[in-house]
């Protein structure tokens, strides 16, 4: 595909599939619970928050550990695995996807839930005078209003999971073709000292970095000023 | 007042006489496969030397790469033959201080089915995952391919393998079940009760020289070159032994 050999496109393939499968499954997961952190006067909500937040500070080996016990046969995954016949859901790309969301979730939640904050209630009140029910408030006020910080929020994850290495090392195994990502199929070209695959795929990572951050914020202020 | 601080100072330095030559600091990269012997052989080094081995675990493909981008280890404990030769042949180490420290044993474990009969356990393939080191990062890795193509098991077992990038995430990956059973080496089962093995015979895989070399960073350090010269002494090879290393090709 693209006049590339199979070991440089099948883990740049499988890179923007787990990303955008996680991303969007993220947006679906992290969207109520950020409207819930942003609006909810419950006692425990920061401690809440804070737990959401804790796969920002912990070390991903620490992260991918936690994930392999867990996703093993000892664990809520091996329960899910043995639906079809399976003992775990490690070395799959499920597994992958799964380690993914957990650890790209601050990064997602953090800015929808700035974003549904700063729509503040004064824009629900006005709906609900207009005969408005919070459910159609929410989906016709609120969520656009706060769509910068949702558009931020599907970048930041989306990126975070093309980078994310730690976690995949622990869980993945490395099989081609399934959980041999861009970051350990470039940890594999330096150990084998490829250095050529390996400044393709790490270059490729770069100027793709670089190009989702620069769309972020150019995107960003075109739909900050829109909604203004 | 005078005549106390002259008293002061000639204790302070009488005792400075008694005290033992300054104790130096040597890092280690030790494979990772090497990890609980190195750390028996380093607290007896420091208990007959008075020097301070600081060991750093980790996989011989990684160390080699940072040791060719100036890391600071002054000594290399190898998982493979092929790595330390390269460190002396591209300038990175002192030729003539290279030697086979350890020759490793490779294990069948499991802790989910019974692999005491190893050969049957693999042909037979009652399970979905089989745990090995990368080969291309740890020689252990490779042994296991070695010696799975030696069975003519391979073809048949090669959609089950799941890699490590370490030999002691391989291990992690059995212990977890997450694996059912895999390749590690046998010093890492020491103390380990649980499930069973089959011990690899030597003839199904080329031997798994381990060799240390010290590098140009340690050239001048004490501490380093008694480290290498402790190592090949009969105190540090019966901890290797104890550990289920070879020391000799019969």
């Amino acid at each position: 595909m693209l006049g590339m050999p199979d070991e440089i496109w099948v883990p740049i393939k499988l890179t923007i599939e787990l990303a955008t499968i996680s991303t969007l499954s993220l947006l679906v997961v992290a969207t109520p619970l950020a409207w819930w952190l942003a609006r909810s006067k419950a006692w425990f909500k920061e401690a809440a928050a804070a737990i959401v937040s804790l796969p920002m500070v912990l070390p991903p080996t620490v992260l991918g550990f936690y994930l392999l016990i867990a996703l093993g046969p000892d664990g809520p995954g091996g329960l899910i695995a043995s639906l079809w016949g399976a003992r775990t859901l490690a070395f799959t790309f499920t597994g992958l996807v799964i380690g993914s969301i957990l650890s790209s979730m601050p990064f997602v939640v953090q800015p929808i839930r700035n974003a549904f904050a700063a729509v503040g209630d004064r824009p629900l009140e006005v709906a609900s005078t207009l005969r408005a029910s919070p459910r159609r408030a929410f989906w016709t006020v609120a969520l656009p209003l706060a769509s910068p910080g949702l558009l931020t929020g599907a970048v930041l994850g989306f990126a975070h999971t093309v980078g994310e290495f730690g976690v995949i090392l622990m869980i993945g195994g490395n099989i081609p073709g399934r959980t041999r990502v861009m970051s350990t199929a470039i940890f594999d070209f330096v150990e084998t000292m490829r250095w050529r695959e390996a400044n393709l795929l790490a270059g490729g990572m770069v100027a793709f970095a670089f190009v989702v951050i620069l769309a972020m914020t150019l995107l960003e202020k075109r739909f900050t000023r829109a909604g203004a | 007042m005078k005549l106390t601080g002259l008293v002061a100072a000639l204790v302070g330095f009488l005792t400075s006489l008694a005290a033992p030559v300054h104790a130096d600091v040597t890092h280690v990269a030790v494979a990772a496969n090497f990890t609980e012997p190195a750390k028996e052989i380093a607290a007896l080094f420091k208990q007959k030397t008075g020097h301070e081995a600081v060991l750093i675990f980790g996989a011989s493909g990684a160390f080699y790469t940072q040791i060719t981008h100036s890391a600071p280890f002054e000594v290399f404990l190898s998982a493979d033959a092929e790595r330390p030769k390269m460190a002396v042949d591209n300038g990175y180490a002192v030729p003539d201080t290279l030697f086979t420290y350890a020759i490793g044993k490779l294990v069948l474990w499991s802790r989910v089915i019974d692999v005491t009969n190893g050969e049957a356990a693999l042909k037979a393939g009652n399970f979905q995952k089989l745990s090995i080191a990368n080969p291309v990062a740890a020689p252990y890795g490779t042994a296991a391919v070695e010696t799975m193509k030696a069975l003519g098991a391979y073809d048949a077992l090669k959609p089950k393998i799941v890699q490590g990038n370490s030999i002691a995430q391989a291990f992690q990956f059995i212990d977890t079940r997450n694996a059912e059973l895999g390749f590690v080496a046998l010093s890492q089962l020491h103390g380990v009760t649980e499930g069973t093995r089959w011990e690899v015979p030597l003839k199904l895989h080329a031997p798994i020289f381990q060799d240390a070399v010290l590098l140009k960073t340690g050239a001048n350090s004490e501490a380093s070159k008694a480290f290498l010269a402790f190592l090949k002494g009969p105190e540090a090879r019966a901890i290797i032994a104890k550990f289920g290393y070879v020391l000799e090709l019969s």
